[in-house]
């Protein structure tokens, strides 16, 4: 318990002191995966604050993805490249808008509607950009000039330059670590737990289960649009696929793969799912098909459900008196204390009213 | 419009409708009876197609590839049971969504391996080619006609299992009470597992019956999937009734869209989908 916490910050330090040296000691095209590998965590980060966190299985974080790289794409001129103070914060809001309506309409669901109408939502804008004339149709859309960072015509950083645009990204995926690990350690963090674990107790206590739900939903939108606002800068290109439910689905791999208990779980599985994709790619022509049997032996590799991943892996110390793992594992043995039924029954009512006191 | 054109309409409305019933009644039944989410639905519709593609090339009769690809497919069913499905009874959403995309990763790239990804047509036998004078005015062609007559007696044939036979009985009351049903002695593992193969089989027999009408493609799979689970999540999950409402429904929908809204047609069905959950959260038959 002591031990846990100077470990996971020496870890983090040793990631972050490599994550930093990278564009000086590997060649260009590392950098640039790097940049890639460091947007998509940035997604599947964001995808964790509602699926870790808020239980709530969302399958259109792709379409918010894509939806701010096709902001980024209309903002920027023939000429010149847009600016990012305008074009950003644009693309964010559009997205949450977006995000908010979604949002509103699937959280009326529950579990595997949920999931089967954010399918739905997201495969909607994929067709608003595939059917219509709206971003070139399936072609897609070129963005020939990456966005700008600059103050009264002077260029604070060129994102041209990848090692720039690296730190850059960087940059990002650590502001919105940090952003999602003071939101799940505030008050709202813990509510949105609350009524993940037990949403009838987190209602009967007063909690506004369907705002603090929306609320995540948004916010995790609104990251996910900054890594795709970047993501499209990156490739100077946007189609179609990139609001699909592939790409939803593939992050969610990423989530589960690093384990959903912790912020950084995503992160390290999104580069885990990526360099592995990467040396796949490279050895196999059917590599896709050595993907699949790894998604399927990982979902089996994991029979107390994926919650219990993080668990497994590295017991983490509790915070603020909450175990996240403690109301997935508690129930899994019931037969076990079948013949003390009742004691079992009156403790957890017992702690809940000391806790919530 | 004038009416004949708007009578064709009508008839591809019910025709795709019927077709989109057969697909999604199997993903609802799946769902409504053990409780497992199949991503992998739409990537079975696309194998039917292709194993009616395949065989009806290699032995030129159309009908041994429908048969062909509804029994290989069944008995592919069975097998995934036994291996994966089964023990995804009574696991989280989360778990199943993941196990069914690389199951989606997995048959896309075998399929890719043996049949490989051009896109192919199948052709209907010889009497079930060219049109038909339904009217003075309006002709419709035969193979169409014939693809809502077949799937109009799956239907009946799947409505009647259901409410009629003591398979239906087990089936409906382990859709209420899975518990209740196994504590009554009714050995529920082999009902799963001819639940599963079934459904597989009815969306492999969709997309069997939809190649003359459509191409064989790699991702066409992908559309119908998104589309069953529209119809489903209208209908309310695990109702066949409401999976029959909600795909004629949807059908109608993109078939006029289509003529009237083409830009949006696709976006139609969605905003459909988004009225009636704000309507009935569960659906038209859902229950709460």
């Amino acid at each position: 318990m002591t031990r846990s916490p100077s470990a996971a910050t020496s870890l983090l330090v040793v990631l972050l002191g490599l994550a930093v040296a990278l564009p000086f000691v590997a060649p260009g095209y590392y950098v640039q995966f790097a940049s890639k590998a460091v947007l998509m965590a940035m997604l599947a980060l964001s995808l964790n604050l509602v699926v870790g966190y808020g239980g709530m299985v969302s399958m259109c974080h792709a379409a918010f993805f894509g939806l701010s790289g096709y902001m980024l794409g209309f903002m920027t001129a023939d000429d010149a490249g847009a600016s990012v103070w305008l074009a950003l914060p644009a693309a964010i809001l559009v997205v949450a808008a977006v995000a908010a309506i979604i949002g509103a309409l699937s959280l009326r669901t529950r579990g595997i509607y949920f999931i089967m109408v954010t399918l739905a939502f997201g495969e909607m804008l994929f067709y608003l950009f595939h059917d219509t004339k709206i971003g070139g149709g399936s072609d897609g859309l070129y963005i020939y000039f990456k966005p700008e960072f600059a103050i009264g015509g002077l260029v604070l950083l060129d994102l041209e330059n990848a090692r720039t645009f690296y730190y850059v990204a960087l940059g990002g995926l650590v502001g919105a670590a940090l952003l999602v690990q003071a939101l799940v350690r505030s008050p709202f963090g813990h509510a949105l737990a609350a009524a993940r674990d037990n949403e009838r107790r987190a209602l009967s206590l007063g909690f506004p289960v369907f705002r603090i739900r929306l609320l995540a939903f948004v916010l995790s939108a609104m990251i996910a649009a900054v890594a795709g606002f970047f993501s499209a800068a990156q490739f100077g290109f946007v189609a179609p696929q990139l609001l699909g439910w592939h790409l939803s689905a593939s992050v969610l791999v990423m989530v589960v793969l690093g384990g959903m208990s912790s912020v950084l779980g995503p992160v390290i599985g999104a580069i885990a799912l990526l360099g592995l994709e990467e040396v796949l790619k490279s050895t196999f022509e059917h590599w896709k098909l050595i993907k699949g049997l790894i998604v399927i032996a990982l979902v089996f590799a994991l029979p107390g459900g994926v919650q219990q991943l993080a668990a497994m892996i590295a017991p983490r110390k509790t915070e603020g008196g909450r175990d996240p793992e403690t109301p997935e594992v508690l129930p899994a043995s019931p037969r076990a204390s079948e013949p003390r039924a009742p004691e079992v029954k009156r403790s957890p009512v017992a702690k809940e009213a000391v806790s919530h006191v | 419009m004038d009416a004949i054109t708007f009578a064709v309409q009508l008839l591809n409305g019910v025709q795709y409708g019927l077709v989109l019933f057969l697909v999604a009644s199997g993903l609802t039944l799946v769902f409504g009876i053990l409780g497992v989410i199949n991503l992998a639905h739409g990537a079975f519709y696309m194998l039917g197609a292709y194993l009616a593609w395949a065989i009806s090339a290699y032995t030129g009769s159309f009908a041994l590839a429908i048969v062909g690809s509804l029994v290989i497919s069944f008995l592919l069913g069975i097998a995934l049971e036994e291996i994966f499905v089964k023990r995804m009874i009574g696991r989280d959403h989360l778990a199943q969504v993941l196990l069914s995309f690389g199951l989606i990763l997995v048959i896309d790239e075998v399929r890719q391996i043996v049949f490989g990804k051009d896109v192919h047509s199948v052709m209907p036998p010889e009497w079930l080619r060219g049109s038909i004078q339904l009217t003075e005015v309006l002709s419709y062609p035969v193979y169409r006609l014939a693809l809502c007559v077949a799937c109009l007696v799956l239907a009946a044939v799947i409505f009647y299992v259901i409410q009629k036979t003591r398979l239906g009985m087990v089936i409906r009351a382990g859709a209420e009470n899975r518990d209740m049903t196994r504590a009554l002695g009714i050995p529920f593992d082999v009902v799963n597992r001819y639940v599963f193969a079934g459904g597989i089989a009815l969306a492999a027999l969709g997309g069997s019956l939809v190649a003359p009408v459509s191409t064989v493609f790699p991702g066409m799979g992908d559309g119908m999937l998104i589309l069953s689970f529209v119809v489903v999540v209208l209908g309310g999950i695990g109702s066949v009734a409401g999976a029959a409402i909600g795909a004629l429904l949807i059908g109608l929908t993109d078939t006029f869209g289509k003529v009237f809204f083409p830009q949006i047609s696709s976006i139609l069905i969605y905003v459909l989908m988004a009225g009636v959950l704000l309507w009935r959260p569960n659906g038209l038959l859902g229950k709460a």
